[in-house]
């Protein structure tokens, strides 16, 4: 029989009370304080203006790929947030851990803060956003009503959140992972890590990568299938490019991610010896695969952020892009070279020097296409009319401080320099300067331009720049102390300091996260702002930039079905095409239009995975068993449901599209 | 702006159809892509295989431990599962439902007596010693061959769903297409069953 013990370890697993983390750490205390009053006010807010029924039928149960893209860009905003504030802790513990003074987080817990800066920045907040804004703009782009796989899409959302969930609920139960964001074994072994923490990291990462690859199959397949008629390949616009090619490289490395985690798992749970020290176990195996799958992530981030910042560019400089086809051609030799270079993370773990010249050669390469965009980008300004939007501010910012962050990659690309610069700061410099430079700086960008798409409403500029300056120079203060750190030979993941020298340049970086928060507080002012001058920022036209690719030809924001016609394409820059030749709106004959239908189906079984995953970390195994039959049953049952769309009757797109008419009209 | 009729261009294009416009039906392509995905992750089984399988650590090696008859018998079961599955979809093209049924559940029990005496041998092999702990090549062969196993699980899963769906509702359009899909899955499967049995089983016993 069961003694109280026992029954309680079965029902519990692992946790206890022990493992609520802030009953014990007065920061943490103080945060989950600050998180319970903040989310007892939205639940308030919500239940107050009874929004709960509205939430849950238009849009968490929505396919509308416009909606699902906007849930994204929410979700990674949030863990932008989140992200930020493990950034500002380094920054503030770095700056003040000198000789005497150990600073205020013990390097457990600051062991856990960069591991969760790291795997917040990239998976939760990197990722949705350039998955949420592809949601967005790519079926507009090709003139279709939705993506191929509509409840695909909802469900690789929600996946998406519940990996966030997983990740969020770490701050508070239990810990977070204490290996670096790709938590290398032998350190991420069950010896060596035997909490919860990594398991964290798993099941957080897992869950959200099905929700990944599934939306990289997802969006392949409509571009592939769904593109307006006219519309070859070498008539898509720009960022549909990018985004293809971002979509393959998704699904052709989250598979290398998924299964290499497996192996950990079952090093961890089961007690195999994939990357163990002993029984034949290779760790470097693991270092391996995990890279490549890593370095074609960096390229999943920037290849959206090139596509934006080509449509900015040819936008507000009112001109055609400069060389489109090679534009197309880069990306795609982008897209093939990132396979071949994973090596180069790893020059000093003793490949030999033909193998690390061959990855420092093919990495050198990959500055050859990059570089021709760069230069697309400067003909394409070269004798245009810019207008200094904004959209292309960020842009411009972008083009300068890229370039640094490429040059200092091609520095590392060097083997032997690499040996001496491999894990310092010189590193963290050159991978923020990239990421944050292009990346950050791309999908900010892109926010500020297709907003008023989104809601029919323009940003407020002055905030929008307010938010530009203080991150681009925030980001040079925050960043160029940490090259001149490297070079003198500062490591990386490192808590307290001996050498009273160094400190100047901490300061120095922590004032640039300062910079930084006030950046991300003036976007976050300008969002209020503009919603309370969203009669003023009003967009009624649908073409609020002088734009140039078909998004910009429907209503902002956009009706469910997007386009009451299916648009027919002649040149890849569609809209400017259609203004040129006088294109008429079509004003009769409208029939009803085929939809599909919403479904609850995907946040059952994101909730069911959270479930699945805390099962697994707690080593609660009936609860991980019950959750895991509840996956199948309720996957199964919604196969038996055939009838998911509807017709929208075509009284309602005239009603719609004669709203929009008279609209246009008032304006002229 | 599109309501500037005074740019009227000396051509008239087309910028809209009037007509109902379908895009064609993009499942068979995603499933596909799908199917590549999978195929990646067993490409990295294979490849962990590939550089662990001959670290032994003192323990048996496959010459010591693998059955050819029996793999061989294991073999040919999923290979005639492959065949009766394709039977079945003959019948489909012909909108024979029953005949359908009757090859679909023939191919489900070549997929269970598959599935049997691979849970046999694993069984067999745990007892003797040799189980996933024992060493990095036993943790490699029991993963790729397990996850080959557990999606021939899913698909015998899925098989039956779709003999209940099929006898629900007929031989129409949407249980077709996902009949197409699993009989790729299915045939997939049988892919990478042969890479396994040759480069495990067969180069293993070689030795």
């Amino acid at each position: 029989m069961f003694t109280n013990s026992n029954l309680l370890e079965f029902i519990f697993g692992r946790l206890s009370w022990d493992s609520l983390a802030f009953t014990h750490e007065p920061i943490l205390l103080v945060t989950f304080i600050g998180v319970v009053l903040g989310g007892l006010a939205v639940v308030g807010a919500i239940s107050y203006f009874r929004l709960w029924g509205y939430l849950w039928n238009e849009w968490f149960t929505s396919v509308d790929h416009k909606k699902i893209g906007i849930m994204y860009v929410i979700l990674s905003l949030v863990m932008l947030l989140r992200g930020f504030a493990d950034a500002v802790m380094m920054r503030t513990q770095q700056a003040m851990a000198f000789g005497a003074n150990e600073g205020y987080l013990p390097p457990s817990h600051y062991d856990q803060i960069f591991t969760a800066h790291g795997v917040i920045m990239i998976f939760f907040f990197a990722m949705p956003i350039v998955t949420g804004v592809m949601n967005f703009v790519v079926p507009l782009q090709i003139g279709a009503r939705d993506v191929s796989f509509p409840f695909l899409n909802n469900f690789s959302f929600w996946m998406t959140a519940a990996g966030a969930a997983i990740i969020m609920l770490s701050l508070f139960v239990g810990e977070f992972a204490r290996t670096g964001w790709l938590a290398y074994p032998p350190l991420s072994g069950a010896d060596y890590s035997p909490g919860v923490g990594v398991d964290y990291y798993i099941w957080g990462l897992q869950v959200a990568g099905v929700g990944t690859t599934l939306s990289g199959i997802n969006l392949i397949a409509t571009i592939v299938k769904m593109r307006a008629p006219g519309m070859t390949m070498m008539k898509m616009p720009i960022f549909t490019w990018t985004s293809l090619c971002t979509n393959v490289l998704i699904v052709a490395s989250f598979p290398i991610l998924t299964a290499t985690l497996v192996l950990l798992t079952l090093d961890r749970y089961a007690g195999t010896n994939f990357f163990t020290n002993d029984l034949g176990g290779n760790p470097m195996m693991y270092v391996n695969l995990i890279w490549i799958w890593g370095h074609p992530e960096v390229y999943i981030l920037i290849l959206p952020a090139f596509g934006i910042f080509s449509e900015i560019v040819s936008t507000f400089s009112g001109k055609r892009l400069f060389g489109y086809a090679s534009m197309v051609y880069a990306t795609v030799v982008i897209t093939i070279l990132s396979y071949l270079v994973w090596l180069h993370h790893f020059f000093t773990m003793g490949s030999g020097a033909s193998v690390n010249a061959f990855f420092g050669i093919t990495t050198m390469i990959i500055s050859i296409p990059t570089g021709a965009k760069i230069f697309n980008w400067l003909f394409t300004m070269y004798r245009g009319r810019i207008r200094y939007e904004v959209p292309m501010l960020w842009t411009i910012g972008f083009m300068v401080t890229f370039v640094i962050g490429g040059m200092t990659g091609v520095m590392l690309a060097v083997p032997p320099a690499d040996f001496v610069l491999h894990n310092s700061l010189f590193l963290i410099a050159h991978f923020h300067n990239v990421i944050i430079g292009g990346v950050v700086f791309g999908l900010l960008a892109g926010v500020n331009f297709w907003f008023p798409k989104a809601f029919g409403y323009k940003l407020d500029p002055f905030w929008g720049k307010m938010s530009f300056w203080f991150w681009l120079i925030g980001f040079y203060f925050a960043f160029m102390p940490l090259y001149v750190l490297g070079l003198m030979g500062v490591t990386r993941r490192v808590n307290h300091f001996e050498d009273p020298s160094l400190q100047i340049w901490f300061v120095i970086a922590a004032f640039g996260a300062f910079l930084i928060a006030l950046g991300i507080g003036s976007f976050l002012i300008q969002l209020v702002v503009s919603y309370l001058k969203r009669e003023e920022l009003r967009d009624l036209t649908g073409d609020p930039w002088n734009a140039r690719t078909l998004e910009w030809s429907t209503s902002s924001p956009p009706p469910e079905y997007n386009y009451a016609f299916t648009p027919v394409i002649h040149d890849h820059d569609s809209w400017y095409d259609m203004k040129r030749r006088g294109y008429v709106r079509p004003l009769e004959g409208f029939k009803p239009i085929h939809m599909p239908k919403g479904t609850g189906t995907g946040v059952i079984l994101s909730g069911l995975s959270v479930a699945f995953a805390v099962g697994m970390i707690w080593y609660m195994w009936w609860l991980a068993a019950l959750a895991f039959l509840g996956i199948i049953v309720v996957s199964i049952a919604h196969t038996f449901n055939y009838k998911r769309d509807y017709y929208i009757p075509a009284e309602t797109v005239v009603e719609t599209e004669n709203a929009r008419t008279k609209q246009l009209a008032e304006q002229a | 702006m599109s309501e500037n009729q005074a740019a009227v261009s000396a051509e008239n294009p087309q910028f809209y159809l009037t007509e109902d416009h379908h895009p064609e039906n993009s499942t068979m392509l995603g499933f596909w892509i799908y199917l590549m995905s999978d195929c990646l992750m067993f490409a990295v089984l294979f490849a962990t295989y590939a550089v662990l399988g001959r670290n032994y650590a003192a323990g048996p090696a496959p010459a010591d431990l693998f059955d050819l008859q029996l793999v061989a018998i294991n073999t040919a079961m999923l290979l005639f599962s492959s065949i009766t599955y394709g039977f079945a979809m003959l019948r489909m093209e012909k909108g024979d439902k029953s005949g359908t049924l009757m090859w679909l559940a023939i191919t489900g029990l070549f997929g269970l007596a598959f599935l049997g005496i691979e849970l046999y041998e694993f069984s067999h092999l745990i007892h003797e010693g040799a189980g996933p702990q024992r060493s990095a090549f036993l943790s490699a062969f029991f993963t790729l061959v397990g996850t080959h196993g557990l999606h021939v699980t899913f698909g015998s899963i899925w098989l039956v769903t779709l003999m209940v769906q099929v006898a629900k509702h007929g031989l129409i359009e949407a249980n077709r297409r996902r009949l197409m899909c699993l009989s790729m899955f299915w045939h997939f499967l049988d892919v990478i069953w042969i890479g396994v049995f040759s480069l495990v089983y067969l180069i293993g016993v070689l030795g």
